[in-house]
């Protein structure tokens, strides 16, 4: 078997109850049952050779190459919490089935605890920090699921929200500890942190890992100022709490100290910070619970009390402190959780949790109270129970240490406090509940629960009291590796109920008698206390989260002010702000190319696109003229093309600016014709600004680029674009061979555009005018007949042209994107000289299907070559001999091209066909004819 | 040359930009497509300025950088396509909020949000 069997079982075993969601409880409960009882016989083949000294490890590799690995140990302290997650896990879940009403989605609330349990097992197992923190999150994660899982009420949510929240936060900051610690150890395995303890604790960064780390325990541990979400999660069922809170969740705070306690304390820092925390956290806590008129509240205080004990006890970190601590872990896990169920049996069968509403039932339910009392003693620390002897220990601690000079006795005094109030609520968890009078009306009349219900706490109260009575033989073993791998050194642990009359029995007995005076006294405590009412932690931290996401939303009501020029000003601003500095840091702008020398030409046709592009940017408000301008310099644009040897980009350019601009025209009629003066003049100057800017980069960087001289991966084109792809127009080549995948994404793109533009214009309703912008109504002549005559004239000779130049594509400039657009504008031409019914009379094709026919045919092509086991897109050809044509050649490219000519003209078509309708199919009645 | 180039496609990226931040649909729509231009012209440039070098064999001494020409190749049509989508999108937003501003109007913000 194996050790990651005890993470993953819980894990997946999580499914397991929710697959069975038909089945009756009982079989539910015991399929849930069979998880940790599996896990437990794993561990028990492990747990003698990790007595025995030894660290049984697993490993399979996660994330190699983050430094996250699935790694898994288990030494003493993983075996200490594995037992105690495993073990009260299993009775939680016994009790958890007789607890949950038969309304209860019992399904939900085993696989939620089956995963905490998983996620808890992660973290004392991980023997990777990284991965630890992986588990770490995910016991936010499940435990918020726990707490929240009555749903319906508005209680559980808040408390949910608010542990996540708080451990959620603490879980951030203890991933940022970590990786400061791993930076410093150079690794994230636990050994490679270990070993390179003394260099965390002199590095230069120790003061903010062991703060981050820290925040990391304290919220989950529910130490000061973090305590506030606990008492809140009571709003979980009890077995939530009774697990949550006793053995798991609050103690992986404790556990993160224990586990890095080699590396980071033993330092003044961690001495003041954790012990004084666990000091605070535990006198704040003990008087609460005093105060607390639930059952679960006072319970819920004490677990914080207790755990700042122990919390202060890892503070002083000699090993007689670890020792204690660790007893102490052990001992609040057994008590604590038995008397969370012992709550829940009372809350159960009386249908109230409120002390001030019980009273007198000791005689109504004497097994229950009897296993109270137990429990409760030993919380209260009165022999011969556990709970008194890592009591005794922690005041001996208290009294050995000396680490506040001559104020060191502050420590025993206020621990001897501590002590008091937990002997005080102790009785009265007790004396309010079982005794005080006699028996009072409750909502259902109490008694015994089923024997099965009170067995969990019967086994617990039985181990409280055999450690009581045997702690060599019942922990020292384990507590020997616990300490050892804790203060990394050897261990001997030496326990014994007696110790003799000494000064911590003396503390003890004025704890006790402390105690039982406050006790007595509580009525005026309750009245001392009643004028803080007002505060509460829920609705403080509410407000806090309130005006957290009021100030977020305030900001990005700023920032989201649905204004597109303010976003794309804000954009284009970021741009010149990043840009500038590195454009300011090139210092040389020209490189050593030498430039060419100016002809008429270009000269002439640089003025032309100049004027023609201020043209349009200043013409803007009369559109109409705006696109002519706009077409003035695609033309020119083209030109440039065909001057600067790219004669298939001029092809291009030309053909796409005839159907950009009948498209644009097209709309023109939807819209307004005119833009109103909109901007302000402030405006109109800021835009100036940023636009010169814009284009005064863009200018600098083009001519930095011009002028350098550079080296260019086009040489293996060239040089094989006849032997290697059969065609001796370079670019093509380029398009529908090398780079031929690139091609069939873009002419993808293409489809989907048009697909998408398609869906734009379902049911669209635009707006139609039925006049021009003076007033004038459209000309009645639809179809003139000159431009119908000539258009049926221009068809024939565009196709011609086209298969023209698609054919000589390979070759000499042409190919099937420029063809396709040939078609597609000669198609064009028709529908706007014939109308849409007399070009659907004559050719009735369906353009979407003939895109995608397109798409597929390029795509088909390039599977094809697979069939000759060749990589995708592989292209092939030969030369074929013609009678009368003569020898020319066939690639499979031209098969490729093929496709990318039909995508075109599909694709185009598809656009301006749907959109063309819109025109007649919407045109007002009244006039034309 | 070089330097006239690079002028021209200043200015004319200028001149996008400028539209670009006008307050209706339609000269965004114009103004993007003629940034396209730009574009185009700017990275058809990173092959440097050669004037009868048509990359077609046989037909020159020495040849233009084809690669960068591909690329523009497609990005012409891909340039298109999204042309074709802004601007219907313009008509289709001015068909169902019945103005062409580009910035969200108040009356329409509260049931948006």
């Amino acid at each position: 078997m194996n050790l990651l069997f005890i993470i993953f079982a819980p894990f997946f075993g999580a499914l397991l109850p929710l697959i069975f969601k038909q089945a009756s409880r009982p079989i539910k409960t015991g399929i849930t049952l069979l998880v940790p009882i599996l896990c437990l016989i794993v561990l028990f083949q492990y747990a003698p050779a990790t007595l025995a000294g030894e660290v049984p490890k697993q490993m399979v590799e996660w994330l190699p190459g983050i430094g996250l690995d699935f790694a898994v140990r288990l030494d003493g302290l993983s075996l200490l919490f594995v037992g105690l997650i495993l073990g009260i896990g299993l009775l939680i879940i016994a009790y958890a089935h007789y607890y949950l009403s038969s309304n209860d989605d019992e399904s939900r609330f085993y696989a939620c605890l089956l995963l905490f349990m998983s996620s808890m097992l992660g973290i004392v197992m991980a023997d990777n920090i990284l991965l630890l923190w992986v588990f770490w999150e995910l016991t936010s994660i499940s435990s918020f699921l726990l707490i929240g899982y009555w749903f319906h009420s508005s209680d559980a949510r808040r408390g949910a929200r608010m542990a996540l929240a708080t451990t959620g936060a603490g879980g951030l900051a203890l991933l940022a500890g970590l990786l400061i610690i791993g930076h410093i150890a150079g690794g994230y395995q636990l050994d490679t942190v270990f070993a390179a303890a003394e260099q965390i604790k002199t590095h230069a960064y120790y003061v903010p890992a062991l703060i981050l780390m820290l925040l990391g325990a304290f919220t989950k541990s529910a130490q000061f100022p973090f305590q506030f979400w606990l008492p809140h999660a009571m709003a979980a069922p009890t077995p939530v709490s009774a697990y949550l809170h006793s053995a798991t969740m609050v103690k992986a705070g404790i556990f993160l100290l224990a586990r890095f306690h080699p590396v980071l304390a033993e330092t003044e820092l961690w001495f003041t910070l954790v012990t004084l925390t666990g000091l605070i956290t535990m006198l704040v806590g003990a008087y609460f619970a005093l105060l607390k008129h639930d059952l679960k509240g006072l319970l819920a205080f004490s677990t914080i009390s207790h755990l700042g004990l122990i919390c202060m006890l890892l503070g002083i970190g000699t090993q007689g402190a670890v020792i204690a601590a660790l007893f102490h872990v052990i001992n609040h896990a057994f008590f604590k959780a038995a008397l969370f169920m012992t709550a829940g049996i009372i809350d159960h069968e009386s249908g109230t949790r409120d002390m001030r509403k019980l009273q007198g039932l000791m005689s109504l339910m004497p097994i229950t109270a009897t296993l109270a009392m137990i429990v409760a003693a030993s919380m209260a620390g009165i022999p011969p129970f556990n709970g008194f002897m890592s009591k005794e220990l922690f005041l001996d601690q208290a009294l050995q240490q000396h680490l506040f000079g001559g104020l060191s006795w502050f420590i025993p005094v206020l621990a001897t406090v501590g002590a008091m109030l937990s002997v005080a609520y102790s009785i009265r968890f007790i004396h309010d509940v079982f005794f005080n009078g006699e028996y009072k009306e409750l909502p259902t009349k109490p008694h015994d629960p089923p024997r099965m219900m009170s067995a969990p706490v019967v086994v617990l109260a039985l181990l409280c009291i055999a450690i009581g009575l045997a702690p060599m033989t019942m922990v020292s073993g384990i507590l020997d590796q616990a300490a050892s791998a804790v203060t990394a050194t050897q261990v001997q642990v030496k326990l014994s109920l007696w110790h003799g009359f000494n000064l911590p029995l003396l503390m003890s007995a004025v704890a006790v008698i402390g105690g039982i005076l406050i006790y007595m006294a509580r009525d005026q405590l309750f009245t001392f206390n009643r004028q803080f009412d007002g505060q509460d932690a829920k609705h403080n931290f509410e407000i806090i989260v309130q005006k957290i996401s009021d100030a977020a939303a305030n900001f990005y009501e700023r920032l989201d002010t649905g204004s597109l020029q303010r976003y794309i000003a804000f954009v284009l601003i970021s741009v010149i702000v990043v840009l500038i500095p590195s454009l300011s840091d090139l210092n040389v702008v020209t490189g050593g190319k030498p430039q060419l020398p100016v002809d008429m030409v270009s000269m002439v046709g640089a003025l032309v696109l100049i004027g023609a592009a201020f043209a349009t940017a200043t013409l803007h408000r009369n559109r109409f003229v705006m696109l002519t301008m706009l077409s003035v310099v695609g033309l020119i644009v083209s030109l440039a093309f065909a001057h600067f040897s790219a004669p298939d980009l001029a092809m291009t350019q030309l053909v796409v600016e005839v159907v950009s601009i009948i498209l644009m025209i097209l709309a023109l009629f939807f819209m307004p014709q005119k833009t109103n003066r909109a901007s302000s003049g402030h405006r109109v100057f800021r835009d100036i600004i940023i636009a010169s800017f814009i284009g005064g980069i863009v200018a600098t960087l083009n001519f930095a680029i011009l002028t350098s001289p550079f080296e260019s991966i086009s040489d293996f084109f060239l040089a094989n674009a006849k032997s290697g792809g059969g065609g001796t127009n370079v670019v093509n080549v380029i398009l529908v061979d090398f780079r031929g995948f690139d091609t069939l994404g873009e002419i993808t793109v293409l489809a989907i555009a048009a697909a998408g533009i398609h869906k734009l214009l379902n049911k669209l309703k635009p707006f139609m005018p039925s006049s021009d912008i003076d007033g004038r109504p459209w000309h009645r002549i639809k179809h003139p007949l000159m431009l119908t005559t000539v258009s049926n004239i221009i068809l024939p000779m565009a196709m011609v042209v086209a298969v023209y130049i698609f054919f000589r594509g390979h070759n000499l400039p042409g190919g099937g994107f420029i063809a396709g657009l040939i078609v597609a504008s000669a198609m064009i031409l028709q529908y706007i000289a014939n109308g849409v019914d007399w070009v659907k009379e004559r050719f009735d094709v369906n353009y979407q299907s003939l895109m995608s026919f397109g798409v597929m045919t390029a795509a088909l092509t390039g599977v094809g070559s697979w069939i000759f086991d060749k990589p995708f897109l592989t292209s092939w050809f030969t030369y074929l001999d013609w009678p009368v044509v003569g020898k020319f050649e066939f690639a499979t490219a031209l098969l490729f091209d093929l496709g990318v000519f039909l995508t075109v003209i599909g694709a185009t078509m598809m656009i301006l066909s749907n959109f063309g309708k819109m025109t007649t199919r919407h045109r007002p009645t009244h006039e034309g004819h | 040359m070089e330097t006239l180039y690079s002028v021209t496609v200043g200015i004319l990226t200028a001149c996008s930009v400028f539209l670009i931040l006008r307050g209706r649909s339609f000269p965004v729509v114009v103004g993007i497509t003629m940034l396209s231009y730009a574009v185009n012209l700017f990275l058809f440039s990173t092959g440097r300025l050669t004037i009868d070098g048509a990359p077609i064999y046989g037909t020159q001494e020495i040849y233009a950088d084809p690669l960068p020409q591909a690329l523009v190749l497609t990005a012409i049509v891909i340039g298109f396509a999204m042309t074709a989508y802004s601007i219907i999108l313009a008509v289709r937003a001015r068909g169902e909020l019945g103005t062409d501003e580009v910035n969200q109007q108040d009356n329409s913000t509260e049931g948006n949000r």
